[in-house]
């Protein structure tokens, strides 16, 4: 408690040593951290060094994917059957949040992982820079995936740029229970029967439900909107051209008008927006009775609804069929490794792994020899009331038959449209929602 | 500053040169490179600091300026030189006020309770508490929570529908606040978690200014017959100016800054369905990232740097103001 006694004077000295004692420990942090920096540029040169010298030495990979891939129990078998290699595996929450760090990295010019995942909506936009990538094409893998899925990711040049993984062929989950209750049809069959084969036969279905039950129907009009868009051949660009179209697409407004009827005027919809904390707590607390449902989304509902018991799943999908999502794996030219990484991006997106896949997370293959194998028809999920959730997909994916058109601004535009459809939840009025998505899309140039 | 006290020290003995002059065997050279070496060495000293700061501080600053007169593209990279077309293009659009009001709005609701709070803890600091260190290493135990981790707890519990806050205040019966829909509840959460996490580090600064003060000072005065509220005010608070502009001068920049905390306040981390809580930083990112147009980005980070000076010089000026009203 010395301190407490010195003079005035002291203590100003006092607290100028303490300042310059900072600027010293910030100048010697930053020294620390550029000779980190240094250290890790020096460890892999150190590592490339190693490569070209002996290329049977030990390896490791990076695979970056987000959300839900599958990948966990497959990489060690991978190493168990390649053991100079060793991978390690980073996920992002979502693909959002993916695709910022990749394209930053892409930007930076180092950081990305050898394998890097992409999906479907941001495809069209990296494949603007696809001379950053190498080239997957090799005799082992062709013809391996349905067709729309390998010419999705085939650049100008001819050159295949990611391995599809998974495809989204999408039908409608539900809650047998809460239809029960309801005194409404609940086995898949009649309820696929209810909901019919048109978004006006699915939302009339709904009207039905909400009379009878304080639930609502479906979890938001943005995720439906997204369904919806999707059978769109060309809504947000012309394909020719690239040119943005999207605010003068007839279609475009129809379809938003007639989500908004339904979501939010016949009140619908339970306003929780896909991925946010409110809608993953509300699996545990009856916050809606359907949603469409892509293979993948299965995994997410069983993850989210842990203990809930009466999720079921519908083989219908209004108004045709439907593809929500679906990756892809690529091998940036960043790779240090880009032989090992293309193996392991074949190997992990071989039908037998996708099936695998597909058993653990519902990733949905998207190789035609996983499609017609007897495994996949053979999978159940327990967790959905044994819903043979394999041949149901493989169903809705014979039913899917466009892929429609994502040019580089699809991203963008429909993030603004999802805003603008969260906005109108929010008690934007739709008319003036609508107008700031245009004046979005407009300030997108 | 301690920098300078050994060139003044050696003052006193520059004589000493003028006794050596006549030996001859000492050489000019020598001689000259003595003085050179009083004279630049203490700068030498402190080159690596600004060596560094130049590499990492002013060097971006420049190029920032650079870009930010040109098209340039995240990936494709350098364009036309464009002047301040950058700069009027993004003045011209209504998400640029939006997120200036933004990061005013979210900066005084965290910083003045912040600051006011942090005085308050250390005055309670500084008395005579049990157990002393315990108290004082738990105020800062927030501090080293990482901020993302932070937003994640309290985006939970700010949930709009089954948020922990929003179901107490059901259990009292008051309606649900809209916590991502309505723009200053959205800035009052932010808000939170800032001065979660940096009320306890403030707190700790202005207690370690506290402890310096003479205790002469309010025995005096409590023998005048001042209360201990009487003391805060009159002798505390004025002793502490230099301190608390610091405090409020480093708040303001960081306050200015926020990145972290909006950016996971919800999952699309673009502030917000109608960028209810999107700060400057976060447009920045979103047009350098998202529309990956860094010429523009780069126009706001300078518009940024341009409105924390003025709000940090304003600040300045305000805080010596009112300290040092009560010293005189």
């Amino acid at each position: 408690m010395a301190s407490r006694t010195t003079p005035r004077m002291a203590s100003r000295k006092a607290t100028r040593t303490t300042r310059t004692g900072r600027i010293a420990v910030t100048a010697a942090l930053s020294v620390g951290v550029l000779a980190a920096l240094t250290a890790c540029g020096g460890g892999s040169d150190a590592a490339d060094a190693a490569k070209t010298s002996s290329a049977s030495g030990p390896v490791t990979l990076t695979l970056a994917t987000f959300n839900q891939f599958g990948y966990d129990e497959l990489i060690p078998e991978f190493e168990a059957t390649h053991p100079n290699i060793k991978v390690t595996h980073k996920k992002a929450a979502t693909s959002n949040e993916a695709r910022d760090n990749f394209f930053t990295r892409l930007a930076a010019g180092s950081g990305m992982a050898d394998v890097e995942a992409v999906e479907v909506d941001w495809l069209p936009e990296m494949l603007q820079y696809s001379d950053k990538f190498n080239d997957l094409n090799s005799p082992d893998v062709q013809g391996r995936w349905l067709d729309w899925k390998a010419k999705a990711a085939t650049d100008a040049k001819g050159h295949l740029i990611g391995y599809g993984t998974d495809s989204g062929p999408e039908a409608i989950c539900y809650r047998s229970d809460l239809f029960k209750k309801a005194g409404l049809p609940s086995d898949r069959d009649s309820v696929a029967k209810f909901f019919g084969t048109t978004w006006d036969s699915y939302f009339a279905a709904g009207k039905q439900f909400k009379a009878k039950s304080n639930v609502p129907f479906f979890d938001s009009i943005g995720a439906t909107y997204q369904g919806m868009i999707n059978q769109v051949q060309a809504a947000y660009e012309n394909p020719s051209d690239g040119t943005v179209t999207a605010t003068d697409n007839p279609e475009v407004k129809k379809i938003y008008d007639q989500v908004v009827q339904a979501g939010i005027t016949d009140g619908l919809s339970a306003k929780l927006q896909q991925w946010s904390d409110d809608w993953t707590a509300s699996f545990q607390k009856d916050g809606f009775a359907t949603m469409l449902c892509p293979g993948w989304m299965v995994g997410v509902i069983e993850g989210n609804a842990k203990g809930v018991k009466g999720w079921d799943v519908a083989n219908t999908f209004p108004g045709g069929g439907g593809n929500w999502g679906g990756s892809y794996l690529t091998v940036p030219k960043q790779s240090a490794h880009p032989k090992e990484a293309q193996e392991l991006a074949a190997w992990l997106t071989a039908p037998e792994q996708q099936i695998k896949a597909f058993k653990k997370v519902g990733a949905f293959p998207s190789q035609k020899a996983a499609l017609e194998s007897p495994e996949l028809a053979a999978v159940t999920v327990a967790s959905f009331n044994n819903a043979p959730t394999g041949k149901i997909f493989a169903e809705r994916a014979k039913a899917v038959t466009m892929s429609p058109f994502k040019g580089t601004k699809y991203f963008a535009i429909n993030d603004a449209m999802q805003q603008a459809l969260t906005r109108v939840e929010q008690g934007t009025s739709p008319q003036d929602s609508w107008n700031k998505w245009v004046s979005d899309v407009k300030a997108l140039g | 500053m301690t920098v300078h006290s050994p060139l003044r020290t050696e003052f006193p003995g520059r004589p000493e040169p003028a006794e050596r002059t006549p030996t001859p065997t000492r050489p000019a050279w020598r001689r000259r490179l003595t003085r050179a070496d009083e004279k630049a060495s203490p700068y030498l000293y402190v080159s690596p600091f600004f060596i560094l700061f130049g590499l990492v501080g002013l060097f971006p600053l420049v190029y920032t300026a650079y870009v930010s007169v040109h098209e340039w593209n995240l990936i494709g990279g350098e364009g036309d030189f464009v002047g301040l077309k950058n700069y009027t293009d993004v003045l011209a659009q209504p998400y640029f006020w939006n997120a200036l009001r933004n990061t005013i709005s979210i900066f005084l609701l965290s910083s003045v309770p912040q600051i006011i709070l942090a005085l308050l803890i250390a005055a309670a600091l500084d008395s005579g508490l049990r157990a002393r260190t315990f108290w004082r290493m738990g105020v800062l135990l927030p501090y080293v929570v990482a901020p993302v981790a932070v937003a994640l707890i309290f985006s939970n519990l700010f949930g709009d529908k089954f948020g922990l806050f929003n179901h107490l205040l059901g259990l009292v019966g008051l309606d649900p606040i809209q916590w991502h829909k309505d723009v200053l509840p959205s800035h009052v959460a932010i808000a939170t978690m800032v001065n979660f996490r940096w009320t306890g580090y403030n707190a700790l600064i202005f207690l370690a200014a506290m402890q310096a003060i003479p205790r002469d000072y309010y025995e005096a005065a409590m023998i005048d017959g001042a209360g201990r509220i009487r003391t805060f005010f009159s002798i505390t608070i004025p002793q502490l100016r230099a301190t608390i502009i610091f405090v409020v001068i480093t708040s303001t920049i960081g306050g200015l800054q926020i990145f972290d905390e909006p950016r996971m306040y919800d999952t699309a981390g673009m502030g917000g369905a109608d960028r209810q809580w999107q700060t400057l930083t976060l447009y920045l990112y979103h047009l350098g990232w998202t529309q990956k147009n860094f010429g523009r980005a780069s126009a706001v980070a300078w518009m940024l740097f341009l409105i924390v000076v003025v709000f940090a010089v304003i600040n300045f000026l305000v805080t010596r103001r009112i300290s040092s009203k009560g010293s005189r």
